[in-house]
């Protein structure tokens, strides 16, 4: 399944540019009385991709889907929909329908009413509505619950059945809030998958709002990164992972080890940059092409990509000594936390391929190193 | 979401608390007024405030009553204390049925089956029992206590069901004994619902004319069977006058209590800001 | 430890808890029903108590005496049957008054400010607090002949001779729309306010417009808050005996009124608890309509 939505997402870069703008989200911003909640945002989601809004709580997030929805009104700013402004549409004559976090069905409906409903506001004639019904329940699978009211369901069934209630009407654009947030974490795997699966069957263009990277990265094929209502990065989520644009990004996905650096040489190909925490200096395999004044730049380095080992590496660059801090068994890999000479405390990531291998314990004098290319620079 | 929209349903609000004040402010004007025919106005006077004073037999109901409603209310919230912990604590006894019956039907159970329903039981239990000996305060005690526990009960255990019930539990667990959890852990967590309780109570009991007028004994007029035997031959200045220190006192209270209620409100709200910012 | 159990420290001490209430509401509000019921097939007697013991000893036999005959009085007479129509049709009628002004009034606090609630709610229940009776005896006030609004049509040239309103039907039905209208808002409020504005986010997301979202979603979850307001006004309306007394005339027949001359007028003690039984047995369905409603609510 994880194969398929990789499958897909390649699929989607391939074709990436001939894809057209479907919403555009133009300079928006929004305050509630005195309170900025979103500022300034700029934003495009292309026909049929899966677009997540990432961040934490409070980032904003939820006000911009919301105002995509209809249910507040930007402050400044415009919101097309396939060219047209929709800014100030009411949600009820907009082409784009929500999946709540809360999933909002109506208690005293039954699967089948609640599925209806979006239907008969557009007057849609009984034959006609009676099957996109039939087609909705079979496409989440609830055909055997149709006439089961909401607090009869379980969890999954209620997030199937509030998904299809939101492609009923056949939206341009389905927005999704927190699509997981009311499942625990084994279902929540499950019907990542599950949802993805659905929207790629029907083709939808498809926002979705979450605080868990794991599943943004599993769902979308683009992520936005939402910092104090301002967006931090727009990218796929290699590019998001691999080449982060500020600390804030390369904190806020997974782990990070982050160095304060001084530049000592930059060139076309290469550059060195010096830090009291390392033994070595850091020998990068690219320049900073962008001529900067400023000297002091952040190298940010992932634990999977720092190695460690028990000898001494070769090379005068890219390496430290260091004793094992900590240990974490994870099963799948072990987190080693190294204290370096000048007390900072680096992450690595062992994976575990061997059952139980000779590995360095506690207090053990250990080398962290890592390859030219494996690091990020980031104007700090 | 969009304000300073005209709305139909706020609008009907205003006009239901216009229909629900206007009378009252019309009893408070007209109680000001001199002249003995009440609707013709003659002026300003606080004479028929002199007046009800004077009024010995009204002053002695108004003693009365006090005195009922502080007794009824208070044997009511014990009583509704205990029924609440019985109907949210005691999920299942032989019988539970019949005690939630009774303590709802009160509620809605017209005047004029309790009354004549609980003054046949006292001449019953007069003539086999020989008490109560005389109908009176009493009797009038017994029957206000009685449907005031339905009210007392439905406050309490909506605030007793709202209850974290682990409170109870980390008391007990940290040594106190169920008697002791109670007084030091529940009691005070309920204690506002309690305080509602008896208001509501005594409010009630003050107001009773029809049961009081079954259940009452030679000599044992309340401020309400008093205010009614004169109020049923036609609109008196002396109870206009009345009637505005009634809606003066009440609101008094009310303003207060709203008054605190909002400061402590405001306080709650500033201090989660501060947490919130800290 | 699973529940708080008082036998832990009192032997019995649970049974305790429960015996106080119970035994007072068994005492004082369930064997008076049983006492009007006894009371209500015995005879008529000149005495004190003005009726028959339903036990005697004659001749060391236990006598046993029953009569139905005050049924029969009841059923025969269209007065007494009139009387509970009338009971009926006002009581029915003003619910329905009530709710047409009291669920806007509910509707209009629920989706207020949440630091406007309290107080708009206060607003409405204070007059409740105030006594009843001087509540109902300020309409006396305002409808007579010589009252304020005569008076005041007459000094705009509106009419030249007062209109009868107090004494009528008319302001019966004032008088109790007005005395159980916080009655009706209150439970409707505690149910308006707990509903989920996602599901109108919802509605409105897929299309319905806001009068639609209303009768849809908002009406059909707020019948629960209907039943129990409607309830609440209702059943004591039916026995209502201080409204028609002060405000009704002689056309405003209610039982509440007619119970209260057969006991205190005629001292017809049978007949008038034949009267209290037979609305009871009236009012049966609508309270255990009202007790079902009490506990879905709030779970007693």
């Amino acid at each position: 399944m994880a194969l398929a939505a990789g499958a897909r997402r390649q699929q989607h870069e391939a074709s990436a540019e001939a894809k057209k703008t479907l919403l555009s989200i133009e300079k928006v911003t929004k305050y509630f009385d005195e309170d900025l909640a979103v500022d300034n945002v700029t934003l495009e989601v292309r026909q049929g991709e899966i677009f997540a809004l990432l961040g934490a709580s409070g980032s904003g997030k939820s006000t911009l889907l919301r105002m995509m929805a209809g249910f507040e009104n930007p402050t400044e700013g415009r919101i097309l929909l396939e060219g047209e402004d929709i800014t100030h549409q009411p949600p009820y004559q907009r082409q784009i329908n929500m999946m709540f976090q809360s999933y909002a069905l109506f208690p005293h409906m039954t699967v089948e009413q609640n599925l209806a409903f979006g239907l008969k506001q557009e007057k849609l004639s009984k034959d006609v509505i009676i099957d996109r019904v039939q087609r909705m329940l079979k496409l989440v699978h609830m055909e055997k619950y149709a006439r089961r009211k909401p607090h009869q369901l379980s969890g999954g069934q209620k997030q199937r059945v509030a998904l299809a209630r939101s492609l009923a009407k056949q939206p341009k654009l389905l927005l999704l809030d927190e699509p997981m947030g009311a499942l625990d974490k084994k279902l929540r795997t499950e019907m990542q998958l599950e949802v993805v699966d659905i929207l790629e069957n029907v083709g939808v263009t498809c926002v979705m709002v979450t605080h868990d990277q794991e599943e943004a990265m599993t769902m979308a094929d683009r992520i936005a990164i939402m910092d104090q209502g301002f967006i931090q990065q727009v990218g796929s989520p290699v590019d998001i992972y691999e080449s982060p644009n500020s600390r804030m990004v390369a904190e806020f996905i997974g782990s990070v080890n982050l160095f304060d650096g001084q530049i000592i040489d930059d060139q076309e190909d290469h550059m060195t940059l010096h830090t009291d925490d390392l033994d070595a200096d850091i020998y990068i395999g690219h320049g900073v092409t962008s001529g900067v004044d400023e000297r002091s730049m952040l190298f940010a380095l992932r634990p999977e990509k720092t190695l460690m080992t028990r000898e001494k590496p070769d090379g005068d660059y890219n390496w430290s000594s260091g004793i094992v801090h900590d240990i974490a068994y994870l099963g799948g890999h072990t987190v080693y936390y190294v204290r370096l000479p000048q007390g900072k405390i680096v992450q690595c990531f062992l994976a575990n391929v061997e059952r139980r291998a000779d590995r360095p314990t506690w207090d053990d004098p250990v080398y962290v190193h890592w390859a030219s290319d494996s690091g990020v620079v980031l104007r700090s | 979401m969009r304000s300073g929209r005209f709305s139909l349903s706020v609008t009907i609000f205003w006009l239901g608390i216009f229909f629900l004040y206007g009378p009252m402010l019309m009893l408070i004007i007209y109680s000001f007024n001199a002249s003995r025919m009440v609707q013709v106005w003659a002026g300003w006077s606080t004479r028929w405030y002199g007046e009800l004073f004077q009024d010995q037999q009204l002053m002695g109901a108004v003693g009365r009553s006090l005195q009922i409603a502080f007794y009824s209310a208070s044997t009511a919230v014990v009583i509704g204390m205990l029924a609440s912990i019985v109907m949210i604590r005691f999920t299942r006894f032989r019988g539970r049925t019949l005690f939630s019956g009774m303590i709802t039907a009160p509620l809605v159970m017209p005047d004029v089956i309790i009354g004549i329903s609980m003054l046949l039981l006292f001449v019953a239990m007069a003539q086999s029992l020989g008490w109560p000996a005389q109908r009176g305060m009493l009797t009038i005690w017994i029957a206000h206590t009685t449907f005031c526990v339905a009210y007392s009960t439905v406050v309490i255990s909506s605030r007793l069901r709202e209850m974290d019930q682990s409170l109870e539990e980390a008391a007990l667990d940290l040594g106190a004994t169920p008697i002791k959890a109670f007084f030091l852990v529940t009691l005070p967590v309920i204690s506002p619902a309690i305080i509602s309780a008896w208001l509501l109570s005594f409010t009630l009991s003050l107001d009773d004319v029809v049961i009081a007028s079954f259940v009452t004994g030679p000599g044992a007029t309340t401020l309400p069977i008093e205010v009614f035997s004169q109020v049923k031959l036609g609109v008196t200045p002396k109870i206009n006058a009345l009637a505005t220190i009634i809606i003066g006192v009440v609101s008094i209270v009310a303003f207060s209590s709203w008054l605190l209620f909002r400061k402590i409100d405001q306080h709650n709200r500033a201090a989660a800001r501060m947490a919130a910012q800290g | 430890m699973k529940k708080l159990d008082l036998t832990r420290i009192l032997p019995g001490g649970r049974r305790w808890v429960i015996a106080g209430p119970y035994l007072w509401l068994l005492v004082f509000f369930f064997m008076p029903f049983v006492m009007v019921a006894k009371i209500s097939v015995s005879e008529t007697f000149l005495g004190i108590p003005p009726y028959t013991a339903m036990f005697e000893w004659l001749d060391q036999t236990l006598n046993i005496r029953m009569t139905f005959s005050n049924y029969a009085w009841l059923l025969s007479d269209d007065l007494y049957i009139r009387a509970y129509w009338n009971s009926i049709k006002i009581a029915f009628n003003a619910t329905v008054f009530c709710l047409l002004l009291g669920y806007p009034m509910a509707y209009a606090i629920a989706k207020a400010p949440s630091h406007l609630q309290t107080t708009w709610l206060l607003l409405v229940l204070l007059p409740s607090w105030t006594s009843f009776l001087i509540r109902v005896y300020a309409w006396m006030g305002l409808l007579g002949n010589n009252g304020v609004f005569n008076n005041f049509m007459i000094w705009i040239g509106l009419i030249d001779s007062p209109i009868q309103m107090l004494n009528t039907n008319f302001a019966v039905y004032i008088g109790v729309v007005y005395s159980y209208l916080p009655f009706m808002v209150l439970p409707l409020y505690a149910n308006l306010v707990k509903h989920d504005n996602a599901l109108l986010e919802a509605a409105s997301d897929l299309g319905a417009r806001k009068v639609t979202s209303f009768f849809r979603i908002t009406l059909p979850l707020s019948v629960n808050g209907i039943i129990a307001g409607s309830m609440l006004v209702f059943i004591p309306v039916v026995g209502e005996y201080v409204i028609p007394e002060l405000l009704g005339g002689a056309e405003t027949l209610m039982i509440g009124k007619v119970l209260w001359q057969e006991f205190f007028n005629n001292r017809d003690w049978p007949v008038a608890s034949a009267l209290a039984v037979l609305m009871i047995l009236l009012l049966i369905i609508p309270i255990m309509l009202f007790h079902r409603y009490q506990n879905k609510e709030s779970g007693l």
